[in-house]
C-alpha cells in the first residue's frame, strides 16, 4: 500500500529514506516500519522486564499495579524477574561482541601459521604494542611468530585462568579499584557470560542488587575484552584507521556499475572482498559486461568497518538496509552477522539481487549460503565477486530507481592514533581546549536505529545541539552513519559547532563529529576516554564526558551502554530499556549507583532534553574540576 | 446503526491466549499519565475494568456487557447506575452513587467492583471519547473486537463452511460433526 507524505516523513528524516520508502512501497515490499506498525500494540509486562519464561513452571508475568500475581512460579518477584531479563540481555550482547573477536583471533592465528592466504599483518606496529601488553617480548621474533602467540594469549582471555583480562592494564588505576571494591572486575570473557546465563538459571542469584553487579561484570568483560580483543585485532589485521574521506547515502549506489553491498559487523569476510573487487581479471570481466567498474558499498558496521579503513562508501545504516535493497540496483549483498533483518533474504527475490550468507553460525531465509574459511577467503571472494559481475547483466530495467539525491561527502577513520595524530601526538592539546573551555567535554552519541523513534531523528537533533554547545561529539555504529547523511562529518560542518569548538576544529581541519568506527568499536572511545584520566591522573569519572543511545534496539547496545556507566560514564538513553517493571532497579541505575561508579543512566526519549542533561552534567564535571 | 449508539465489546473466547495485554491497556487508559511506564508509577494505581480469567482450560476476559436490562441498573437505589438510551450503555454517575454496592452484588458476571478511594465503584465505561477501547486496540489475537466486527465474521465463517461443505459434498450431520462454526 502507498504511503501518504506525512506517514513518510514521520517515518525517517532521510532524504534518500523518504524516496524509497514509497519505492519499497510501490514494489509491495513490507519493510520493517510495517512490521513494527503490525506489532503495536508490543506486550506491556514485556516492555517493563516483567515477563518471565526462563523455565517452564511458568511463563510468568508480574502484575505491576498489584493486584494480580506479585511473584513466579518459582517465588522470584518483580525485582529478581527484571534483574535476570537485564542480565540476560547484557549476556547476549557481551556474547556477540566477543565472539566476532574471537573469530578475529582465529584469523590472526592461522595468519602467523601461514593457513590464511590473503590475510596479512597490516600494522607490525600495533601488534607489537598489544603483544607487549601480554608480556610477550618481540625480540628476535617474525611477526608471524608473534602473531600465534599473541593469539594464544588472547584465546586464554576468554577462559577462566585469569584474575583479571590483561588490557585493564590501560584502566585508570582509581577505576581499577572501584571495580576491585565492588568485586566487578571482569576475569575472563566467556567465563562472566556463561556465569550469567548460570546466576539466572531458576534458584541460582535471587539478589537483584547482586545480579546487577554481575551484570555489569559481564558488560565489563565485553568493553575491556571482547569488544577491545576485536578491535585491536582487526587494526592488526587490517591497519589502524587514519582520516579518510568518503561518502554516504543510498546514491552511491552506481547505475553504471557492478554493486556489491557488504552488510553486517565483522571485517573479515569484507577485506577478502575488498581485495577481489580490486583484481584486474574481474574489473576486466566487469568492462566486459557493459559495467563501469566494481563499486563496494557498506550497511551497518561491516561498512563502518571498510569506511574506516578503505574509504568505502555507506549505503547507510541499520533501518536502510532494506531500502538498499529496492534501489534495484544491488547485485549482490554478502552479509556476515548481527542486525542482518531475516527480512532481507524475501525482499531481494522482488529484484535480481544476489544474497549471500557468509558465515557459518548465521544463515537466512533465501540466500545462497557461502561459507567463509581463513584457508579458503581469498578464493571464496574472487568468487563471489565473479557472480556478482556476472549478475549485472540481470538488472530488472523496471524496478530499478537510482537515488535521486548525490551522496552526502564525510571524513572517517577517526581511531585513537589518528585523533592523537592530528593533535601532534600527546592528548595534551585537548585537554588544553577542554582546560580553556574552547571544547566544553565530548560526548560519545553511538547506537543503532529503532523504527520507534523516527530514523536518525534522535542522533542528529541530540548532535546538533551539543557541538553548537561546543561539546565535542566522537561517534560509531549507526549513530555515526545517521550524522554523515546529515552532513556533520566534513571539516566545513564546523561552521555549525559553537565558537570555541569551531576554532579547533578549523585549525586541526577536522569535522565536530569524529566517526571512530563500528560499534565494536565503542572501545576506542573508552580507550581515549582512559587516556584522557591517565594523562591526568584522574579517573573517567571526573572528567566532562557523556553517552547517549538515541535509537538504540540490539541486545549488544545494553551491553555497551553498562560498560560505559561500570566504566564511569554518565550514559543517556532514547528508548526505555525493560527494566520499568522494578522501580527499585530503575532508582539504583538512575541514581544510587552514581554513588558507587560516579555514574549512571538516564532514559531520555526528547533528544533536545537528551542535549540539556548532558550539557547539564558536563557543567557539573567542569566545575568539580575547578573549570 | 444509530451513529450515537456506541458499539459493544464482544470476545471470541477461542481467540484468547491470556496474555492480558488488555488489562494493561485498561489501567493505562484509565490512567493519569496516559502512558505505561507513568502508569505504573502512579498512586493511587490505576484500575483495570476488564478481567482475564482462567475458565476450565481456556483463558476468558470478562468486562461489563452493559446490559440492557441490567440487574444492576435495577437493584441501583439512588439512579447512579442507569442504561443510557443514547450511547447505549449502562453509565456511571458517581455524584449519585451512595456505594452500597448492590450492583456489585447483582452483576452476574462479576465486574462491577467496589471501588477504593475516589470511586465507589469501577467499571468499564466503554474508553469514553475513544471509537475503539483501549482493550479492544491492544488484543494481539483480536479476541476483543466490536459487535459489527464480531457479526460479520461470525457469518462470514458460517458462509464460509457451508460453501465449502458444498463443494466437497460433505453432509450436513458431518458438518455439525466437525464442530462449530465459531471454532477459529
Amino acid at each position: 500500500m502507498l504511503l501518504t507524505k506525512a506517514e513518510i516523513e514521520a517515518r525517517t528524516i532521510t532524504e534518500d529514506g523518504q524516496v524509497f520508502l514509497q519505492k519499497a512501497a510501490q514494489d509491495g515490499l513490507e519493510t520493517v516500519w510495517d512490521r513494527y506498525q503490525a506489532q503495536k500494540p508490543q506486550c506491556g509486562f514485556c516492555e517493563l522486564g516483567l515477563s518471565c519464561r526462563n523455565c517452564s513452571m511458568g511463563p510468568c508475568r508480574i502484575d505491576p499495579f498489584g493486584e494480580g500475581p506479585q511473584r513466579g512460579v518459582c517465588g522470584a518477584d518483580a525485582d529478581i524477574i527484571v534483574a535476570r531479563n537485564l542480565g540476560r540481555m547484557i549476556a547476549a550482547g557481551a556474547a556477540s561482541h566477543s565472539d566476532h573477536g574471537r573469530d578475529l583471533v582465529e584469523v590472526l592465528r592461522k595468519v602467523g601459521e601461514g593457513h590464511a592466504p590473503g590475510y596479512t599483518i597490516r600494522s607490525e606496529e600495533k601488534l607489537k604494542k598489544v603483544a607487549a601488553e601480554f608480556g610477550i617480548a618481540a625480540d628476535g621474533k617474525t611477526p608471524a611468530d608473534l602473531a600465534v602467540e599473541l593469539a594464544h594469549a588472547m584465546e586464554e582471555e576468554f577462559g577462566t585462568r585469569k584474575k583479571a583480562l590483561t588490557f585493564l592494564g590501560r584502566v585508570p588505576e582509581k577505576r581499577r579499584a572501584i571495580w576491585d571494591k565492588l568485586g566487578i572486575t571482569p576475569r575472563g570473557i566467556d567465563r562472566e557470560t556463561s556465569e550469567m546465563m548460570h546466576r539466572t538459571h531458576m534458584g541460582v542469584d535471587n539478589d537483584w542488587q547482586s545480579l546487577l553487579l554481575h551484570g555489569l561484570r559481564n558488560a565489563l568483560s565485553d568493553g575491556w575484552g571482547g569488544s577491545f580483543i576485536a578491535t585491536e585485532v582487526s587494526d592488526i589485521l587490517f591497519g589502524i584507521p587514519q582520516p579518510v574521506p568518503s561518502e554516504v547515502n543510498l546514491g552511491v549506489l552506481k547505475e553504471n556499475q557492478v554493486n556489491i553491498v557488504l552488510h553486517g559487523h565483522n571485517p573479515i569476510v569484507s577485506e577478502m572482498i575488498y581485495e577481489a573487487a580490486q583484481d584486474p581479471e574481474l574489473l576486466a570481466l566487469a568492462s566486459e559486461k557493459g559495467a563501469e567498474g566494481i563499486n563496494l558499498a557498506g550497511l551497518c558496521c561491516t561498512g563502518n568497518e571498510l569506511l574506516m579503513r578503505r574509504g568505502i562508501p555507506m549505503a547507510g545504516n541499520h533501518l536502510m538496509t532494506e531500502l538498499a535493497l529496492s534501489t534495484g540496483l544491488v547485485d549482490m549483498m554478502i552479509v556476515d552477522y548481527q542486525c542482518i533483518m531475516p527480512a532481507l533474504g524475501e525482499i531481494a527475490t522482488c529484484y535480481h539481487t544476489l544474497m549471500i550468507s557468509t558465515s557459518d553460525k548465521a544463515k537466512f531465509p533465501h540466500m545462497a549460503h557461502h561459507e567463509f574459511h581463513p584457508e579458503t577467503a581469498q578464493s571464496k571472494a574472487r568468487e563471489l565477486v565473479r557472480m556478482a559481475v556476472e549478475n549485472y547483466e540481470r538488472r530488472l530495467p523496471a524496478k530499478v530507481l537510482p537515488a535521486p539525491n548525490t551522496p552526502t561527502r564525510m571524513m572517517a577513520g577517526f581511531s585513537v592514533e589518528a585523533i592523537l595524530g592530528a593533535l601532534g601526538g600527546s592528548p595534551a592539546p585537548l585537554i588544553e581546549a577542554i582546560k580553556s573551555g574552547a571544547v566544553q567535554g565530548a560526548v560519545g552519541v553511538v547506537g543503532c536505529n529503532n523504527p520507534k523513534i523516527r530514523q536518525d531523528f534522535g542522533h542528529v537533533t541530540l548532535t546538533r545541539h551539543l557541538i553548537e554547545n561546543d561539546i565535542l561529539v566522537v561517534d560509531t555504529g549507526c549513530a555515526a552513519v545517521a550524522h554523515a547523511k546529515a552532513g556533520l562529518k566534513v571539516p566545513e560542518a564546523a561552521a555549525l559547532a559553537g565558537p570555541g569548538l569551531q576554532q579547533v576544529c578549523k585549525s586541526l581541519g577536522i569535522p565536530p563529529v569524529l566517526h571512530m568506527g563500528s560499534c565494536v568499536d565503542n572501545v576506542r572511545i573508552l580507550d581515549l576516554a582512559a587516556a584522557l584520566a591517565n594523562a591526568l591522573g584522574t579517573d573517567i569519572s571526573d572528567l566532562p564526558l557523556a553517552a547517549a543511545a538515541p535509537e538504540w534496539y540490539s541486545e549488544k547496545a545494553v551491553s555497551i551502554a553498562c560498560y560505559a556507566v561500570a566504566s564511569g560514564i554518565f550514559t543517556v538513553l532514547g528508548t526505555p530499556p525493560p527494566i520499568f517493571g522494578s522501580p527499585k532497579i530503575v532508582k539504583l541505575l538512575t541514581e544510587d549507583i552514581e554513588g558507587l561508579l560516579g555514574a549512571s543512566f538516564a532514559v531520555e526519549p526528547d533528544p533536545e532534553k537528551a542535549a540539556a542533561r548532558i550539557e547539564q552534567h558536563i557543567r557539573q564535571k567542569r566545575k568539580a574540576l575547578g573549570l | 446503526m444509530d451513529e450515537s449508539l456506541r458499539e459493544r465489546v464482544m470476545v471470541r473466547l477461542e481467540r484468547c491466549v491470556g496474555c492480558r495485554s488488555c488489562e494493561l491497556a485498561c489501567r493505562v487508559a484509565h490512567s493519569q499519565s496516559g502512558t505505561l511506564w507513568g502508569a505504573v508509577m502512579e498512586e493511587p494505581k490505576p484500575r483495570r475494568r476488564i478481567f482475564v480469567e482462567q475458565a476450565a482450560e481456556s483463558p476468558a476476559p470478562f468486562l461489563c456487557r452493559h446490559c440492557e436490562d441490567a440487574p444492576c441498573v435495577r437493584c441501583c437505589p439512588t439512579g447512579a447506575l442507569r442504561f443510557d438510551e443514547t450511547s447505549g450503555l449502562v453509565a456511571y454517575a458517581v455524584d449519585r452513587c451512595i456505594g452500597c454496592h448492590a450492583c456489585v452484588m447483582a452483576c452476574p458476571f462479576g465486574v462491577v467492583q467496589p471501588g477504593r478511594g475516589d470511586l465507589f465503584v469501577v467499571k468499564c465505561d466503554r474508553c469514553e471519547g475513544r471509537d475503539r477501547p483501549a482493550c479492544v486496540e491492544a488484543c494481539p489475537t483480536r479476541a476483543l473486537v466490536l459487535e459489527t466486527a464480531f457479526l460479520v465474521d461470525r457469518r462470514r465463517r458460517a458462509v464460509g463452511r457451508f460453501v465449502e461443505a458444498a463443494r466437497l459434498d460433505i453432509s450436513e450431520a458431518d458438518l455439525m460433526a466437525a464442530g462449530s462454526a465459531q471454532s477459529p
